[in-house]
């Protein structure tokens, strides 16, 4: 396992211990499982989301305001957690974590549009019991949500441990994962915006 | 909620169950605390990170695992051996079909293997440990508390009854009341976390951890198959994984996802579960067969023929193991060109599985065989696998398939197929590779006995199945009538399955047999072998396998290093001190509290599955702050363990 090593100094922090190294690859591989999670998870949605029984239609509840707040936010925090990671290759610990602040309190604020949106729909009478097309909906988009809510809880374990620890080939291995992780929750809320509401509102408006 | 809710009660066999797992349970507590074996216990074995040990707990899990569904499948027999017997109920006899099936695919079949994999992959491929030893020590211990849960289903709260496919609307809460399903999808669940994990774990260390010259076309086969079933594991297992969580919310939560009101769709559950049931048919038969190969290529004292040939066509085994899952139920609707379709992809596995079959008579062709133990299991295989094969490709034959379906000539089949090429695989691993776990070999000639008086049982017992499924014998059924005429055959299947059950307790004897008398290995290289596990100088590796990692020029380098008197002598300068993982009890704790989040859902209790769920997160948490480095091993302590003279 690690040994003293030689490094190329433009080799990133990260990469510069054995263990960062293969965290890094496992965590890629984890994120093919992720993405086979997903995929059965969209094709289940797909299947079932005209099946909508006595209940309304999908699109009918879908609001584009809410819609744009939830992706702009999302996608944003995205964009400033590349930021952050930028700055952590420039060492910048002060940077890295005012960046990923930024982009926790992007993501509270994408859960609280999306709390309310769920909290909403179950008001119209649109619940997980309501039809077949609504659990697909709940539990695709749930599973999202709760992918973000565990990502803002690990991004805030690995912040303290680099504020105790400082930027070190640890350190730096999980922050890069974190973000490896937040990108992914981003592609993924990519297709849950084409597949379910655009699709939901185009099928609904004609 | 009563005690007789929670406690199954009103049969004699399930009293007589409770009272041995109390018995068993007390006396494993009563000799840990007289031979002050807990700090042993909690050091060596619960909080171990070495993938040797893991292995073999693994192993002996399975081991125990196979009895539990051993004893499942001769109250079947018994229940089955004359007409309209009364010795089970139907209910009961559906209990028992269901653990049957699930434990012994889910809980016994793949954990042997990732066991045997554990144990002899890392060795294989030059390495001092997988890639994640700590993460490896959290797939044992998930997969160890899901079976724990699901097994603790037939006195607390009463077992699954609607199969091991758990087939929608049968599997409802209308149908199926009560917790027995949900221990069947918390317990799954919660083993296949594990699973995922250790896809990831292997599938790294095979790709990064190898020893310096080993490259891919270089791996021993049994490595390379493990590698093609860790890729199988991580696109497969999360399908099951989503697929037990929407039926889990059906069930716990009022979702439709697969209920006939609120306009769910029960086929959408066969066609999630067989997405992941088919591939998992492939995760249980590769790592068979690359046993098969390490095993024939050493007893026919022979370079594995057609090495690339194995390879590729054990990939386009792994690709197409995801594009056949509709043949599971040709008769539930799908329509002739979606049938003809899986039809066809269906019979095309046959192509490679035949390569394979033939790269091993070729191996065997001119060899000079040796007839030991493993080696019989392994030409068993062939025979029978191909029996088990043939009837495969007329069950693939959707028009045809019309006639068998649900009859006892697909449960043959897959019998054939499951028992000769993994339970045969994992006796012939197991005897194989366990001079390497515990320094000496099983006895020989028990061994044998075990090998004829199980094949021949096997074949006692499912052969008449063949005929009994054409007569039209369903399969499921808990009796049939004198009419029927299906007595006989039925009488000869469960004497066969009685010799399988007395051949199992052979092996189990000559278990107790070996650990007194059998002589102990003084080299590694018990049976003469050919890949790098059998390099290690000790009889058993040492914590950190390799002293010094080998170097690799090719295909079967030990043993060409050894043909060619070229075998290097370890030298103490060489040695270098050895870094190593520490011990954790993390993962234990951790797969704990799943067993209480488990067992909270499986009741409907959420303030319990939130305390396990917390729990759960909790060690994550703390995990995720505690910065071990590990340690090193001295040179001292090396030369000392490998008893280099200086």
């Amino acid at each position: 396992m690690a040994h003293a090593e030689t490094h190329d100094p433009n080799t990133p922090l990260e990469y510069r211990s054995e263990t960062g190294r293969l965290n890094i690859l496992g965590f890629w591989i984890f994120l093919g499982a992720e993405i086979a999670l997903f995929a059965t998870l969209f094709a289940t949605y797909m299947v079932l989301s005209h099946r909508i029984a006595d209940g309304p239609a999908l699109g009918e509840l879908f609001e584009v305001k809410s819609l744009l707040i939830q992706t702009f936010l999302l996608l944003t925090s995205s964009f400033t957690c590349g930021l952050a990671v930028h700055e952590m290759r420039r060492h910048n610990v002060k940077g890295l974590i005012t960046w990923m602040a930024i982009t926790l309190g992007l993501g509270l604020g994408f859960l609280y549009f999306e709390i309310q949106e769920f909290l909403h729909f179950i008001h119209e009478g649109a619940n997980i019991g309501t039809s077949a097309a609504w659990s697909g909906f709940f539990v695709l988009v749930g599973t999202h949500g709760a992918h973000v809510t565990f990502g803002i809880f690990w991004v805030t374990m690995v912040l303290i441990q680099v504020a105790k620890r400082g930027l070190t080939p640890a350190t730096s291995a999980k922050v890069f994962i974190t973000s490896l992780y937040w990108h992914f929750l981003d592609v993924v809320w990519i297709f849950i915006f084409t597949a379910v509401y655009l699709m939901g509102m185009v099928t609904h408006n004609g | 909620m009563k005690w007789d809710e929670f406690f199954v009660t009103g049969d004699p066999m399930i009293y007589g169950a409770d009272v041995s797992i109390v018995l068993t349970m007390v006396g494993i507590l009563f000799y840990l605390t007289k031979y002050k074996k807990w700090k042993w216990l909690w050091d060596e074995w619960l909080t171990t990170v070495d993938h040797k040990k893991l292995g073999i707990m693994y192993i002996v899990s399975a081991v125990l695992m196979l009895f539990r569904g051993g004893v499942d499948a001769l109250l079947m027999r018994t229940q089955l051996a004359v007409p309209e017997a009364k010795f089970l109920d139907s209910q009961h006899y559906n209990e028992i079909f269901t653990t049957h099936g699930t434990i012994m695919i889910i809980f016994m079949a793949m954990p042997f293997l990732i066991g045997l994999i554990n144990v002899v992959v890392p060795l294989q491929i030059g390495a001092r440990d997988v890639a994640y030893p700590y993460l490896n020590a959290v797939s044992f211990w998930t997969f160890f508390i899901g079976a724990m849960l699901f097994n603790i289903s037939f006195v607390i709260g009463g077992s699954p009854s609607a199969g091991w496919t758990s087939y929608m609307p049968l599997a409802s809460n209308e149908l199926s009341p009560g917790p027995g399903q949900n221990y069947y999808l918390l317990g799954l669940q919660i083993a296949g976390i594990g699973t995922l994990l250790t896809g990831i774990n292997f599938l790294v260390t095979i790709l990064k951890m190898r020893a310096p010259g080993m490259t891919l076309f270089r791996m021993p086969m049994f490595t390379w198959s493990s590698l093609v079933t860790m890729v199988i594991i991580i696109f497969a297992f999360p399908i099951l994984t989503v697929a037990l969580a929407l039926m889990t919310f059906d069930r716990l939560f009022g979702s439709h996802f697969f209920t006939l009101q609120g306009a769910g769709m029960d086929m959408l559950w066969a066609n999630l579960f067989w997405l992941w049931g088919h591939p998992e048919v492939y995760i249980v038969i590769l790592p068979a067969f690359g046993m098969f190969s390490e095993i024939i290529s050493t007893f026919s004292r022979k370079t594995l023929f057609g090495y690339k040939a194995m390879i590729w066509s054990m990939l386009l085994i792994a690709g197409y193991s995801f594009l056949v899952w509709v043949h599971h139920f040709f008769t539930m609707g799908s329509g002739a060109l979606v049938n003809s379709v899986f039809s066809i992809t269906t019979m095309a596995i046959g192509i490679p599985t035949g390569v394979k079959i033939f790269n091993w008579l070729f191996t065997m062709y001119r060899g000079k065989i040796q007839f030991t133990t493993p080696m019989l299991w392994s030409l068993g295989f062939i025979v029978n696998f191909v029996i088990g094969g043939v009837t495969g490709v007329m069950l693939a034959m959707a028009a045809a398939d019309y006639q068998y379906h649900n009859t006892y000539f697909l449960v043959s089949h897959f019998h054939y197929v499951l028992i000769a090429g993994t339970v045969f695989a994992c006796f012939a691993g197991l005897i194989y590779w366990y001079p390497k776990m515990f320094g000496y070999k099983l006895n020989e000639r028990i061994g044998k006995w075990v090998f004829w008086v199980f094949t021949i049982g096997f074949n006692v017992c499912f052969f008449p199945q063949y005929f009994l499924g054409l007569d039209g014998m369903p399969r499921r059924v808990y009796t049939y009538s004198e009419e029927s005429g299906w007595g006989p055959l039925n009488m000869v299947s469960t004497i066969g399955g009685f010799m399988m059950g007395i051949a199992f307790l052979i092996l189990v004897y000559n278990m107790y047999y070996s650990f007194r008398y059998a002589k102990r290995e003084t080299t590694g290289d018990a049976w003469d072998g050919r890949t790098l596990e059998w390099s290690t100088p000790t009889a058993m590796p040492p914590f950190y396998n390799f002293a010094k990692i080998p170097e690799v020029t090719g295909l079967d380098h030990f043993w060409r290093q050894k043909q060619a008197g070229k075998v290097e002598k370890l030298k103490a300068e060489d040695i270098k001190p050895i870094h190593m993982p520490s011990n954790s009890g993390v993962p234990f704790i951790m797969a704990s509290f799943f067993f209480v989040a488990g067992f909270g859902m499986v009741f409907d209790w959420m303030w319990m599955a939130i305390a396990g769920i917390i729990g759960v997160f909790a060690t994550l948490f703390y995990r995720s702050f505690e910065y071990d480095d590990g340690y090193y091993v001295s040179v001292e302590e090396v030369i000392e363990t490998e008893k280099i003279s200086k």
